[in-house]
């Protein structure tokens, strides 16, 4: 509720933008409140680095409106935003010793020389590099650096400052520093920092609220809290932190059925027979005696971490993760508990049985049992069918028809992996072609944001022959 | 020991079309008609004195205009697209394929009595000899070396890294303050090799000032053509003054260019 009443500092109203033909950016809305600490998470490619640059004036949205403090702020140059930036790579200027470096903005600002020396000198106190002054940059380490372009923003005392992944070049001891320094220096200058990152570990550690985003698409706003403990889909439970995703049906209110039972929840309103998601953490899952389980498992590995053990435990043909504080003897046979509260249910990214493609067949071949027709402007041939020329057919593929290896360019060349969410026995993939999405299994692990090209495998489909306009007779 | 053996052609190179002819050069700079040791060419080679200061006068001048002219075709060359800037570097680089001696009598015919300038500007009534002086001499020897001052500091500004124009911006740089502040500084590496491949060689060559200029502005390099066959010894000894004189100017160079050190 105290968030709420902070007053809105900056927002995106339908953000929409496409880079040579590509979108990149599918009508975001997104506001920011004062003096928050709000990270843009997502893999790469996600466009969350473009949905900063907008904001800094670096790109201009094809659509949507860019609000600054209630005035709208499209076409507005970098240089009168009341914004800083601090870089992915620092881009620190290699002409200039640190103070100059830090003094820059407030030279153009034609500020007094000797008010500038105060800020400069006060603002390399704050990020711990009193005494460095008259050094060359280049001659700083990484760390250093990075204090340096933080300084070069801040003492400028903009609004907002924008940080593009600016830990990403540090090593992980030091990151883990900064990232405490950043957030201690947020509290002191009371300033609003946009953060970017992939780290979805940095974004719950530094942030107020996180947003998420997959390809364009922001798919949950909220606090560390709620984007672990209640992710909106399989998507931002995969991203963030360890989860066991699986496939699951509702029952009915509060009943959900997996990996063969029925089990409580907390959940309402998916309807009856309903396919979802389910995440359940890791650490969730208490290690019970058979008699005692809601399901039942055989101990596959146990790993040492530390604080806990990591038990991987297969039920039926699925692997569910398990943290303990207590070990469990490989080859035994263990029950799981998860209390109701600790289910979560998801809509499904992709809510389809099959991937189905309507269409018409554009040439036939009766004696060599084959027919083409058209997708997406390329030719595709089915073997071993035939279906007259002219007619409408359905076709319905199975996940499992689909594969993005084989011989050849594929029937489709270059769909984009929009996500890779391991589902305890396959990877459900979700990919993007022109006009659709397909959703198909993996035993392998793929690259999200990545082109692939996409094999239909037609031996495992079903053929639907449906009436066409033109052909009255129907079926034949 | 491999990269040893692979560099004894070049080290025989520089010793033989190098060193030797330096040290030679040296030797014969101090050598009478007889052949004896004497300071007589030298005091010969100052009789040139006029000739060395005008001579250094026009490169200096060249190299000026030149650098005026090469900056902010770079700077605009960088700011094209790619496909442009492979164009107009293309077309920069084209009269060099000519012969040396061509492109002068090209200018030798422009600027002539009833040449293409002079009947154009007769047309408005301006009537005039446009050869045989000074400022044909410093346009031939800047049509001449103009590429040789933009290359290098368009290869300079278009290294210059794009973020750091944003992070200029973002501090609050309007177009002139991103030049001012962080483009112009950092192609001063550019500038300063610029000025070095245009001041040296200008400052040395000849029959430029032989075709387009006046009697009065006959260069040190034409008298060292001129003298040689005669006079080896003056030859060599104005050599030796033009080699302390173009060193000197290096030195002076580099000195500038440290402390505009880029790290």
């Amino acid at each position: 509720m105290e968030q709420k009443q902070k007053k809105v500092l900056v927002s995106l109203r339908d953000i929409f933008l496409r880079y040579d033909g590509e979108v990149i950016l599918n009508h975001i809305n997104l506001d920011i409140r004062e003096k928050e600490f709000v990270t843009i998470l997502g893999p790469s490619g996600c466009g969350k680095t473009t949905t900063l640059r907008i904001i800094g004036g670096f790109v201009e949205p094809e659509s949507g409106e860019v609000i600054f403090d209630g005035k709208r702020i499209n076409g507005t140059p970098p240089h009168k935003r009341n914004v800083n930036t601090v870089f992915q790579k620092y881009s620190l200027f290699p002409h200039l010793n640190v103070f100059d470096n830090v003094a820059f903005g407030l030279k153009l600002k034609k500020l007094p020389k000797k008010e500038i020396k105060e800020k400069v000198l006060k603002m390399l106190a704050i990020v711990d590099l009193k005494g460095y002054e008259k050094r060359s940059v280049a001659k700083l380490s990484g760390g250093q650096q990075q204090r340096v372009a933080i300084a070069r923003a801040l003492v400028c005392d903009p609004a907002i400052i924008l940080l593009d992944e600016p830990l990403g070049a540090l090593d992980l001891k030091l990151r883990k520093s900064m990232q405490l320094e950043l957030k201690e220096i947020q509290h002191q200058t009371e300033k609003t920092f946009i953060y970017v990152t992939h780290d979805q570990e940095e974004a719950l550690t530094m942030s107020d609220r996180v947003v998420v985003m997959n390809n364009g698409v922001i798919e949950q706003i909220g606090t560390p809290e709620e984007v672990y403990n209640e992710p909106v889909n399989a998507f931002v439970a995969d991203f963030i932190g360890e989860a066991n995703i699986l496939n699951g049906i509702m029952m009915g209110d509060c009943r959900v059925r997996i990996l063969g039972r029925e089990l409580e929840c907390v959940d309402k309103g998916f309807g009856t027979n309903t396919p979802v998601d389910v995440v359940i953490r890791p650490e969730d899952v208490i290690v019970t005696t058979p008699e005692q389980g809601q399901l039942c498992g055989v101990v596959e590995s146990v790993t040492f971490k530390g604080v806990h053990y990591e038990i991987s435990v297969r039920v039926g043909r699925c692997e569910i993760l398990v943290h303990s504080t207590n070990s469990a003897e490989p080859g035994s046979t263990v029950g799981l508990r998860v209390i109701p509260f600790n289910i979560q249910i998801m809509n499904k990214l992709l809510p389809i049985q099959s991937n189905t493609i309507e269409t018409t067949v554009t040439y036939a071949d009766e004696s060599a049992q084959s027919f083409e027709f058209e997708l997406e402007d390329e030719r595709i041939t089915v073997e071993g069918k035939y279906i007259p020329q002219g007619k409408r057919v359905r076709i319905h593929l199975p996940f499992d028809a689909l594969s993005i290896t084989g011989s050849g360019d594929g029937d489709l060349k270059d769909v984009y992996i929009e996500s890779v969410v391991y589902k305890g026995e396959q990877n459900e993939i979700i990919l993007e072609s022109d006009t659709r999405k397909w959703l198909m299994l993996s035993d392998t692990d793929e690259q999200v944001a990545t082109y692939v090209p996409l094999y239909f495998d037609f031996s495992k489909a079903s053929f639907e022959v449906i009436a066409s306009p033109d052909e009255k007779e129907g079926e034949a | 020991m491999k990269s040893k053996k692979l560099s004894i052609p070049y080290i025989l190179w520089m010793l033989i079309f190098t060193m030797i002819p330096i040290v030679m050069i040296g030797v014969t700079a101090f050598k009478d008609k007889q052949g004896n040791f004497s300071l007589e060419p030298f005091a010969k080679a100052f009789g040139y004195t006029n000739v060395f200061m005008k001579s250094l006068w026009i490169a200096l001048l060249s190299t000026l205009i030149c650098l005026v002219l090469a900056y902010p075709l770079a700077y605009m060359l960088t700011r094209m697209r790619k496909s442009s800037q492979n164009t107009v570097q293309m077309i920069l680089m084209i009269p060099m394929w000519m012969n040396f001696l061509l492109r002068i009598y090209a200018w030798m015919i422009l600027l002539q009595k009833n040449g293409p300038l002079d009947t154009a500007l007769s047309f408005l009534g301006i009537h005039g000899t446009y050869i045989g002086n000074t400022a044909a001499v410093v346009v031939g020897m800047v049509y001449e070396y103009l590429p040789f001052m933009v290359l290098p500091i368009y290869t300079v500004m278009s290294k210059i890294d794009g973020n750091l124009i944003e992070a200029a911006q973002d501090l609050g740089s309007n177009n002139a303050a991103v030049f001012k502040k962080v483009i112009f500084p950092l192609s001063i590496p550019g500038v300063i090799s610029g000025i070095t491949m245009v001041f040296v060689p200008s400052a040395s060559t000849f029959l430029v000032s032989q075709y387009l200029g006046g009697t009065d502005d006959i260069m040190i390099g034409d008298v060292i053509d001129k003298i040689f066959w005669t006079d080896q010894s003056t030859g060599s000894a104005i050599s030796l003054i033009l080699m302390i004189f173009i060193f000197v100017f290096l030195v002076l160079m580099n000195l500038f260019g440290d402390e505009e050190a880029i790290a």
